[in-house]
């Protein structure tokens, strides 16, 4: 429902088209500041670059949104839009890398002629830029993210099905089952995540292929994931365990098996599965974080966390490019689980919607 | 509160046990060997085997285990294996003050930041100010650590040379000036991430507490804005805060392998590290333990001081 405040009331009541046709106007403002700050034609000192692309972002995005609010009504959220299609793109972008017509993402005997170091000209052949080996970066950048996407869900998955199967029993038949469920996850989580997942990362040996990666990353991250889906799968659990349809059902004969799967577990799932988008994100950090401490996949094939740790220190002084771009790919990607992980949160988790 | 207190101690008990008892069986699931570490790779088999007998290895994993529980039940922590060979408890000593100067820095920085921030928005709830700092927070989260760090030292280390690009002045050494250049940028790092979670705890809060009826009270007797939120409302909101802000040291106290790992700084984390690559069992074992140890204290004492600041909490939630 939308909330008016007095001051946000417009003053004079314009129809729909006037204020998207406002909003188009705004965009194309927009779009063409973006233009003059990634153009890097005039050689600007790169704050006023920024400066003038984050402004661009803004404008954009303000016209976007009067575009939206006018098609689709005021509840109309560009965040969320955006988060979805940005997360759409990645994935399509990731199953189709084969076939899409991308640069080199990895054979460095064949860009011997591709000068590396090339700086990202969106009008190039190269249009994110080139790494120190004249690998494409973008390429590079899409092939990565199918190293992260697969680790991250095989890794939700998995931690969903297992800690929350736990969580509910510890939170359904709590005493004992409870403490002792209580102490396993305690003593996993108090050791420092990162910690955890080196130790796992040792023992299981670098991967060199991406199948590798997906499952020995997967089987790293799920111990840091399964602790914390205990914990939130317990918590729901508790809220719904005490209600009148449980102990209706219970007063009626069905057995714990029947409530745990018919009564608690609908009630459960849907909360769970709004906090898997903001697990996810942070499961893409922690993914990227092994590779870029060299414990995720080797390379010269490519994952976010490598490319990054690839333009560290040394690279970051002449050639910041290669470090940043694949960073913005891996902030967009968490921003956007980010964003949708909250809108879910606020529509179907009991504890925030205070049933 | 004694008996709460009490049985906290006790079940940290199990908890520690449980710990360094996964830690050693991941350890010894490893492929690696610290012979190797120590020999390099073309030692003989002669020497390998020697090398295995001194370390103590021979011996069966459970004994290893038990050896080692019963030097840490009487405060040693062993030797580690690979050289520079000392007292693993030097070591992580010596390694300690660098994490608590970080997290303590860290924190306080993320509170300078977040207070004001979070008043700001919350004074303007549901306003244009609230919205964009609202969103700054989720952005800001979203930032991937390691990447904030490596932007922070491109701008303010190469691109304008106000602090040092990384390494770590020791205060006895190199004086407290040079030490806290060192240390910004590491706590800059590890205080951003920190912040906006900081920033929408206490938010919420204050707004909550701004519809309480002493602020109103406080408005009809005509109390300043100013008087309002900082002496009326920042009080009672920021309990949450500061249990989170407990729990955050905690954390920071032995998570920040990845800003030691950026700027290359001699912490607990890069002990870990460096233990894990060599297989070094000892010093992984111990600095795991003490982080370990340190996080479910100051949680505990989290607890404990949260019970005395505000007795409400306990009626509240009974």
């Amino acid at each position: 429902m939308p909330k008016w405040k007095v001051g946000a009331m417009p003053r004079r009541v314009t129809g729909a088209m006037p204020r998207g046709i406002i909003g188009a106007a705004v965009a194309v403002v927009g779009a063409v500041l973006l233009y003059v700050g990634l153009v890097p034609a005039g050689s600007a000192p790169i704050l006023v670059q920024v400066g003038v692309v984050v402004l661009a972002l803004g404008v954009t995005g303000k016209g976007l949104q009067l575009i939206g609010r006018a098609l689709w009504g005021p509840t109309f959220d560009l965040g969320l839009v955006l988060s979805i299609g940005w997360l759409s793109a990645l994935i399509a972008a990731a199953a189709l890398a084969d076939v899409l017509p991308l640069g080199n993402a990895r054979d460095t005997t064949l860009t011997i002629g591709v000068p590396g170091y090339q700086t990202p000209d969106l009008f190039s052949a190269h249009p994110l830029g080139t790494n120190g080996f004249g690998l494409d970066l973008l390429a590079r950048c899409i092939y990565g993210a199918r190293v992260s996407l697969l680790t991250v869900a095989v890794t939700v998955v998995v931690s969903l099905v297992i800690g929350g199967a736990i969580g509910i029993v510890a939170g359904y038949f709590r005493r004992w089952v409870d403490i002792a469920i209580g102490i396993v996850a305690e003593a996993t989580l108090v050791i420092p995540a990162l910690v955890l997942l080196i130790a796992f990362a040792a023992v299981l040996g670098s991967p060199t292929t991406v199948f590798e990666a997906v499952w020995k990353n997967s089987l790293a991250l799920a111990v840091v994931g399964i602790p914390t889906m205990i914990r939130l799968a317990r918590a729901n659990t508790m809220v719904h365990a005490q209600r009148g349809f449980v102990l209706a059902s219970r007063a009626l004969g069905a057995r714990h098996v029947r409530v745990l799967l018919r009564e608690v577990l609908p009630n459960v799932a849907l909360p769970m599965l709004s906090y898997a988008f903001i697990v996810a994100a942070v499961l893409i950090v922690a993914e990227g974080s092994l590779a870029f401490l060299g414990l995720g996949l080797q390379q010269p094939e490519p994952s976010w966390g490598n490319m990054i740790a690839e333009g560290g220190l040394t690279e970051l002084r002449r050639h910041p490019h290669v470090a940043l771009v694949p960073g913005v790919f891996m902030f967009l990607t968490v921003f956007s689980l980010n964003i949708i992980g909250e809108w879910a949160r606020a529509r179907w988790d009991a504890r925030e919607a205070k049933i | 509160m004694l008996r709460m207190v009490a049985t906290r101690l006790a079940l940290l008990v199990p908890v520690l046990l449980l710990v360094s008892i996964g830690t050693f069986v991941l350890l010894q699931l490893g492929p690696g060997d610290p012979t190797v570490a120590v020999l390099g790779e073309t030692g003989t088999i002669e020497d390998y085997a020697r090398v295995r007998a001194e370390m103590g290895l021979d011996d069966p994993p459970v004994q290893r285990y038990l050896k080692w529980l019963g030097g840490v039940l009487q405060g040693d922590l062993g030797r580690n294996l690979v050289p520079p060979i000392e007292n693993v408890s030097d070591r992580l000593m010596r390694a300690f003050p660098v994490n608590v100067e970080l997290a303590a820095l860290a924190i306080a920085m993320a509170l300078v930041i977040a207070i004001p921030l979070a008043m700001w928005s919350a004074y303007h709830a549901g306003g244009r100010v609230d919205r964009i700092i609202t969103a700054g927070t989720v952005g800001l989260i979203s930032v991937p650590p390691f990447l904030l760090g490596l932007v922070l030292l491109l701008v303010f280390a190469i691109n304008w040379r106000i602090f040092p690009l990384g390494q770590w002045a020791r205060p006895t050494e190199a004086g407290w000036a040079e030490n806290l250049q060192h240390a910004f940028l590491p706590a800059l790092t590890l205080a951003l991430a920190e912040a906006p979670v900081f920033v929408r705890l206490l938010r919420n809060d204050l707004v909550a507490t701004l519809r309480e009826d002493f602020i109103l009270a406080a408005r009809a007797k005509g109390m300043p804005t100013w008087h309002i939120m900082l002496r009326e409302a920042l009080r009672p909101s920021s309990f949450s805060l500061i249990t989170l802000a407990g729990v955050s040291a905690g954390r920071l106290l032995g998570g920040t392998i990845l800003v030691e790992a950026i700027f290359v700084l001699p912490g607990i984390g890069s002990v870990i590290i460096n233990g894990a690559r060599n297989n070094d069992f000892k010093l992984v074992q111990g600095g795991v333990l003490l982080v370990a140890a340190v996080y479910l204290l100051i949680n505990l004492i989290v607890d404990v001081l949260y019970g005395y600041l505000d007795p409400r909490v306990r009626r509240r939630h009974a």
